[in-house]
C-alpha cells in the first residue's frame, strides 16, 4: 500500500444554494478505516459525501481522494445515497441492481461482450451478493424485500466494482435495532477483509461505537475528527454549537448528550 | 367494401383480411407502433411517467387538429404537438425534483385546455365535426404506404436511441444520485426520455387516437411488470402483449361493425387484469 490516504480534505468548504455550508475542514481518511460522520440535520454530512464525489462545488486541491481530484476517483468510490424504500411494484430483482452497478453506467447495448466476460461478470454479482449474505434473496423483485434486504442489495451494488472507498447516507435509518447492529457488523467486517475505507453517515453513535475507527463530527460549519471518546466531550460539543452541553457515559459505553440545542443525534434512547 | 364476414376458418379469414391494401397498411403501422409503445412504455411505467404520458398523449389532438386547419400533414401537428408537450414537461420535472404533485394540478388544467383548444379547431375547420371521433378514438381506415414508412422510421430512431440509452437510463430512473456519481448525464437523459416519450406517443395516436394511446403505452408494461420482475424478459413480454393487442383489435375490429378503439382498449385492459391475476397467484401459491 502507498502512503496515499483514501480521503483527504484541507480547508475544505462548501455551499448549497449559496449559503456556506462549512469552511476550513481538514479530514483524513485512511485506507480500511471504518469511520462515522455525525451531526444535527442541515450540518452538512450528505454535503461531505457529494464533495468528495465533486458533486458540490470545493475550492481547487481542497479535497483529495486516493491522490486524484475530487470526482476524478469516483470508479473507485461505492456510494449509497439516502433513500427511501423501493416501490412494491418496482419490476427489478435484487440481482439486477447489483449487476447496474458494475455495469450501469455503459452506453449502447451488451451485444459486444463475449461469453467469457459475460461470466465473469456474473460471477462477480454473485460475489459481491454472497459478501454481504444477501444470496437467499436475490433473485425477488425488490419492492418485496424488507429494508433491512433491500439495505443489503444496495452495498452489494456499491461494493460490486471492488472500490476501495465506501460511502453511505444513513444506511441504518430505516432499520430496526437487530439489523442495524447486523448491517453495522457487516459493514466493518467488508471494512477489514477487503480493506475499504468506510465513511457512514449517522444519526446515533451508539450502535456504531464497537465498531468505530474515529468519528467525524459536524457543527456550527465546523469539523472534529478523531476518536470517539476524544471528539463527543462536553467541551467539544459546547465549543461547536455555543451553548453549554454535558455528555454522560452510561455504564454499558452509550453516550448521553444533555444540552445540545434542537433535537440531539448523539443520545442514549432510541428513536423511532 | 361488402361486409366482411367471420367463418371458422381461421387461415381463410387471415387470407381475406391480409387482400385489402388498407388492411396490410394498417396491419404494419400497426406492429411498428406497438413494438415501439411497448418498449418506451416499460420504461415510462418503471419512471412512473404515466401521467406524464398521458397528457402528452392529450395534447396531440389540438395537434392533429391544429395541422387540418393549418391545411399541413395531420403527422406534423401531432410530432409537433407531443414534441412541445413533452419538453415543456422535461423542463419543468428538470427544475423542481419532486415537485410532481404540485405539478399535476397544473397539468390537469392544460390537458383540459388542450383539448378544448383542439374541438375549437375542428370547429373552425370544416363545421362537422367527423374527424373529432377519428382524433380521440382512432382508425385504420386510410393509413397509407407513405405513412407506414414515416412510422417506420420513427420506430428505428426511437429504438435505437432507446437501446443505447437503456442501461445509464433504468440506472437513473432507479437511483440517480447513484446515477450522477457514476457520471451519467442524469438531467440530459430525463429531457432524451421524455422526447422519446412525445415521438412515442405521436406516433401511436395516429393509430388509436389520443384518448386511447394508453391502450397500447401503459397496459402491455403494466402486464408484464405484473408478471416479472427480470428486466429483459420484461421488456419483451410488453412488446409482445402490445403486439398481440394491436393484431387482435385490428383482425376483430376488420370483422365487426364496433370501432377499432374500443377493441385495442378491451384486449389492453383483458391482458392487464389476467397478468394481474397470474401475478397475484404466483405471489401467493396457497391461495389459487
Amino acid at each position: 500500500m502507498s502512503a496515499v490516504e483514501a480521503i483527504q480534505l484541507r480547508k475544505a468548504s462548501a455551499s448549497m444554494g449559496g449559503h456556506e455550508v462549512w469552511r476550513d475542514v481538514d479530514l483524513t481518511v485512511r485506507p480500511g478505516e471504518f469511520m462515522a460522520v455525525l451531526g444535527s440535520n442541515g450540518s452538512g454530512k450528505s454535503t461531505l459525501l457529494k464533495a468528495i464525489l465533486g458533486l458540490v462545488q470545493t475550492p481547487p486541491g481542497s479535497v483529495q481522494v486516493l491522490g486524484m481530484a475530487a470526482g476524478e476517483a469516483n470508479r473507485q468510490i461505492g456510494y449509497l445515497p439516502q433513500r427511501h424504500g423501493f416501490d412494491s411494484s418496482l419490476p427489478i430483482r435484487g440481482v439486477d441492481l447489483v449487476r447496474l452497478g458494475l455495469d450501469g453506467s455503459r452506453w449502447g447495448l451488451p451485444l459486444g461482450l463475449s461469453g467469457a466476460s459475460r461470466r465473469h461478470a456474473r460471477e462477480r454479482v454473485r460475489e459481491a451478493i454472497e459478501l454481504v449474505g444477501a444470496s437467499a434473496y436475490a433473485e425477488r423483485g425488490l419492492g418485496q424485500l424488507s429494508g433491512g434486504e433491500q439495505q443489503r442489495i444496495l452495498i452489494a451494488q456499491a461494493l460490486v466494482r471492488r472500490p476501495r472507498i465506501l460511502m453511505l447516507d444513513e444506511p441504518l435509518d430505516s432499520l430496526d435495532l437487530p439489523n442495524q447492529a447486523a448491517i453495522t457488523a457487516l459493514l466493518r467486517s467488508i471494512c477489514r477483509t477487503e480493506k475499504v475505507a468506510v465513511l457512514l453517515v449517522a444519526h446515533d453513535v451508539n450502535p456504531l461505537l464497537p465498531y468505530l475507527d474515529q468519528v467525524i463530527y459536524l457543527a456550527g460549519a465546523r469539523a472534529l475528527q478523531g476518536a470517539v471518546e476524544d471528539v463527543i466531550t462536553g467541551a467539544n460539543l459546547s465549543d461547536l454549537y455555543g451553548v453549554e452541553i454535558e455528555v454522560l457515559r452510561t455504564r454499558d459505553g452509550r453516550l448521553v448528550v444533555v444540552g445540545q440545542p434542537e433535537a440531539p443525534h448523539v443520545h442514549g434512547h432510541r428513536h423511532e | 367494401m361488402t361486409n366482411p364476414t367471420l367463418s371458422w376458418n381461421l387461415v381463410h379469414d387471415v387470407q381475406e383480411l391480409l387482400a385489402y391494401r388498407f388492411m396490410v397498411n394498417a396491419l404494419q403501422a400497426g406492429t411498428v407502433v406497438a413494438v415501439m409503445a411497448g418498449a418506451v412504455g416499460w420504461y415510462m411505467v418503471l419512471r412512473r411517467q404515466s401521467f406524464a404520458g398521458h397528457t402528452i398523449a392529450v395534447m396531440s389532438f389540438p395537434g392533429a387538429a391544429g395541422a387540418a386547419l393549418a391545411g399541413v400533414p395531420s403527422a406534423l401537428g401531432y410530432y409537433l404537438a407531443c414534441g412541445v408537450a413533452a419538453l415543456a414537461i422535461g423542463r419543468r420535472r428538470g427544475a423542481d425534483r419532486g415537485g410532481r404533485s404540485r405539478d399535476s394540478a397544473t397539468i390537469g388544467v392544460v390537458q383540459v385546455a388542450g383539448l378544448a383548444l383542439g374541438f375549437l379547431f375542428l370547429s373552425l375547420y370544416d363545421g362537422v365535426l367527423e374527424q373529432l371521433e377519428t382524433l380521440l378514438f382512432g382508425t385504420f381506415l386510410g393509413i397509407d404506404r407513405a405513412q407506414v414508412i414515416t412510422l417506420l422510421a420513427v420506430a428505428v430512431v426511437v429504438l435505437g436511441a432507446l437501446a443505447f440509452v437503456g442501461r445509464p437510463l433504468l440506472l437513473a430512473s432507479l437511483d440517480p444520485e447513484v446515477a450522477r456519481a457514476r457520471a451519467v448525464p442524469v438531467g440530459t437523459l430525463d429531457l432524451g426520455f421524455m422526447l422519446l416519450l412525445g415521438v412515442t406517443v405521436a406516433a401511436t395516436s395516429q393509430i388509436t387516437g389520443a384518448l386511447l394511446v394508453f391502450a397500447l403505452l401503459v397496459a402491455p408494461p403494466a402486464a408484464a411488470q405484473a408478471i416479472t420482475s427480470r428486466p429483459g424478459l420484461g421488456l419483451a413480454l410488453s412488446v409482445g402483449f402490445a403486439l398481440l393487442i394491436t393484431w387482435l383489435g385490428l383482425g376483430v375490429s376488420y370483422f365487426s361493425i364496433y370501432p377499432l378503439g374500443f377493441f385495442v382498449t378491451t384486449f389492453g385492459f383483458s391482458v392487464f387484469l389476467l397478468a394481474k391475476l397470474a401475478g397475484f397467484a404466483r405471489a401467493r401459491p396457497g391461495v389459487v
